[in-house]
């Protein structure tokens, strides 16, 4: 092959038809710049065994949509751990049953308490030496909003 | 064959404070529209009182006293947030389901045509009522007016025990049915068309049914012959499933008293342009233009009157919150008059684009736009995790004189963790 010196350019669209060549009116065309990084290298042996991260959210609560949230004053219900400033977690779309913990509203007023409901008694209970049962009676109104199915707390730190 | 159920709640908002407030399980109550004005929802109590729907409270709240109705002011945090808990549940019944308003859904029963269809309905009721404490009646038809019907007869006839379904009826069944129903009640017809369909001798339901729909084409408008041949039970409106993105987007108020300073215009101004931005950047817009609008209160003719409303073009469409404040407060600089008392303003941001598809500016800074984005996805998490206007503008103000009068609001019990219900261990 001879050595052709640079300055005379042989390769030409004339000189050499069979190259494809790039027109010079072409249409100018974006295309985006790949801007997230590409790693290269060793994949993380742990990935095949990662799992998601712990949510309290899949611990507390089974069905959100019917899940509220009730903040608790008062010490009647110590007996079943549950303390003044427990945040309750009430789900009502649970069927309400004897031993449930329960919120119900009784005479104006939102409470929490055992419910009792065996051999033809209904009750609502405390879970502290102190407080008395509510029987439902004639003249007492009673109604169970839904059933409490864990509580959390945060600590002032 | 297409078939639809409309369920509604009844009376939502009523509905929505009795769940949580334990001293107003049997007491009448009415739930009052923005700024205490006037009654939009009753509880069951006080339709048998007979509070008429509308009414200015100003004008009954001593009757009201003397009967032991309790009003409240409208807690749209908790019907919003009840309406969302009373759709997903809904959305367990089909796959397909049209919101319609805040306390009414179509779903798409035609899949289910092999069940029987009132027992669905009852399941429908059973698992709203105990899963969210919230009635709700049912009508069941092959078309959307005939569902909304339905559910008007469900609601008023207890016989039917809140669901009525009209795909099992008969002809001739049906046809007692509608003749039976005054032809106000049906979709679309307002009381000024119902005057001139009672003139032209259609007075039921049945009438309109049994009438000459290209006659009535002719007429009236089209929409009364779609009407008249869903009746019919041919439907001719299908689920809308998605709403479209809004074309522009407003936020306004009255406000609770007359304002007459530039600066407090200017906060109530700043507060709106925040909430519209929000809505903006949920929906993937940007506004290439800011309108703004003042007037004084139209109802006191004595009084000066003065509005004025002026769009300014934006040299870059954007939803920066602080570009699009700076603008409206501009046009507001501009539109200001004093002396005048002004009762209400708003925002509208318009020429709304998709995010992806601006024209970028001879000015543009693309990184200081970036630095804008980012900006203002942050400031949507935080308001979204703490609530509305954790981070807002200086510009908003914190006086707030103008804003809404709502005295007698219940607390957020489902939405802020400062307002949640208490019980007593007691």
């Amino acid at each position: 092959m001879p050595i052709v010196p640079m300055s005379s350019p042989i390769f030409l669209p004339e000189t050499c038809p069979d190259i494809r060549w790039a027109r010079n009116d072409a249409p100018r065309r974006y295309r985006p710049l790949g801007l997230v990084k590409v790693s290269a290298g060793f994949p993380s042996p742990a990935a095949d065994y990662e799992d998601r991260r712990l949510d309290i959210n899949e611990y507390l609560i089974r069905n959100s949509v019917s899940t509220f949230f009730f903040p608790v004053e008062g010490n009647s219900m110590e007996g079943a751990e549950i303390f003044s400033g427990d945040i309750l977690v009430v789900d009502k779309s649970i069927p309400p049953k004897h031993d449930h913990i329960v919120v119900a509203f009784v005479n104006g007023e939102r409470l929490v308490k055992r419910l009792y409901h065996r051999n033809g008694r209904l009750a609502l209970l405390a879970e502290h030496p102190g407080y008395p049962a509510v029987e439902a009676n004639e003249g007492v109104e009673f109604l169970i909003w839904g059933v409490v199915v864990g509580k959390f707390k945060r600590f002032g730190c | 064959m297409p078939v639809f159920a409309l369920v509604d709640c009844n009376n939502f908002y009523a509905s929505c404070e009795k769940l949580f407030d334990p001293t107003i399980r049997d007491t009448p109550i009415v739930v009052l529209s923005n700024n205490d004005g006037c009654v939009v929802a009753r509880s069951a109590e006080s339709k048998a009182l007979g509070v008429p729907m509308g009414a200015p409270w100003f004008q009954i709240q001593e009757i009201a006293k003397t009967h032991g109705i309790r009003a409240f002011s409208s807690n749209y945090a908790l019907y919003a947030d009840m309406s969302n808990r009373v759709v997903e549940v809904l959305s367990q019944f089909s796959p397909n389901l049209e919101v319609y308003s805040i306390d009414e859904s179509f779903l798409d029963l035609s899949g289910f045509t092999h069940l029987d269809l009132v027992d669905y309905g009852q399941q429908i009721r059973k698992r709203v009522s105990d899963w969210l404490g919230m009635p709700v009646c049912v009508g069941i038809a092959p078309s959307k007016t005939l569902a909304k019907l339905a559910n008007h007869i469900a609601k008023k006839r207890s016989a039917y025990s809140g669901v009525c379904d009209l795909t099992r009826c008969s002809e001739s069944e049906l046809i007692q049915l509608l003749a039976e129903i005054e032809v106000g009640e049906v979709w679309g017809i307002g009381r000024q068309l119902k005057q001139r369909l009672n003139k032209m001798g259609i007075v039921t339901v049945r009438d309109l049914r049994d009438a000459d729909a290209s006659q009535l084409r002719q007429q009236i408008s089209v929409v009364l012959e779609r009407t008249v041949r869903e009746l019919r039970g041919v439907a001719c409106l299908e689920l809308e499933e998605v709403a479209p993105a809004k074309q522009q987007i407003m936020v306004s108020r009255s406000f609770g008293n007359y304002v007459y300073t530039v600066e407090a215009l200017a906060e109530s101004v700043s507060a709106y342009v925040s909430r519209a931005a929000e809505k903006l950047r949920r929906q993937h817009s940007l506004a290439g233009a800011v309108s703004v609008y003042v007037r004084t209160n139209p109802f006191k003719p004595k009084d000066p009157q003065y509005q004025r409303t002026v769009t300014m073009p934006l040299a870059e469409p954007t939803a920066d919150t602080m570009k699009l404040t700076h603008a409206a407060l501009q046009v507001l600089k501009y539109i200001f008059k004093s002396g005048y008392a002004y009762q209400k303003s708003g925002i509208i941001l318009t020429d709304l684009c998709p995010e992806n598809c601006r024209q970028v500016s001879l000015f543009a800074e693309p990184e200081k736009d970036n630095q804008s984005k980012q900006l203002m996805a942050t400031l949507d998490r935080i308001n979204q995790k703490f609530g509305r206007s954790t981070i807002r503008l200086l510009s908003e103000g914190s006086r707030k004189d103008w804003h809404m009068r709502r005295e007698k609001l219940s607390p957020s019990y489902t939405t802020n963790w400062a307002e949640l219900p208490v019980v007593k261990a007691r």
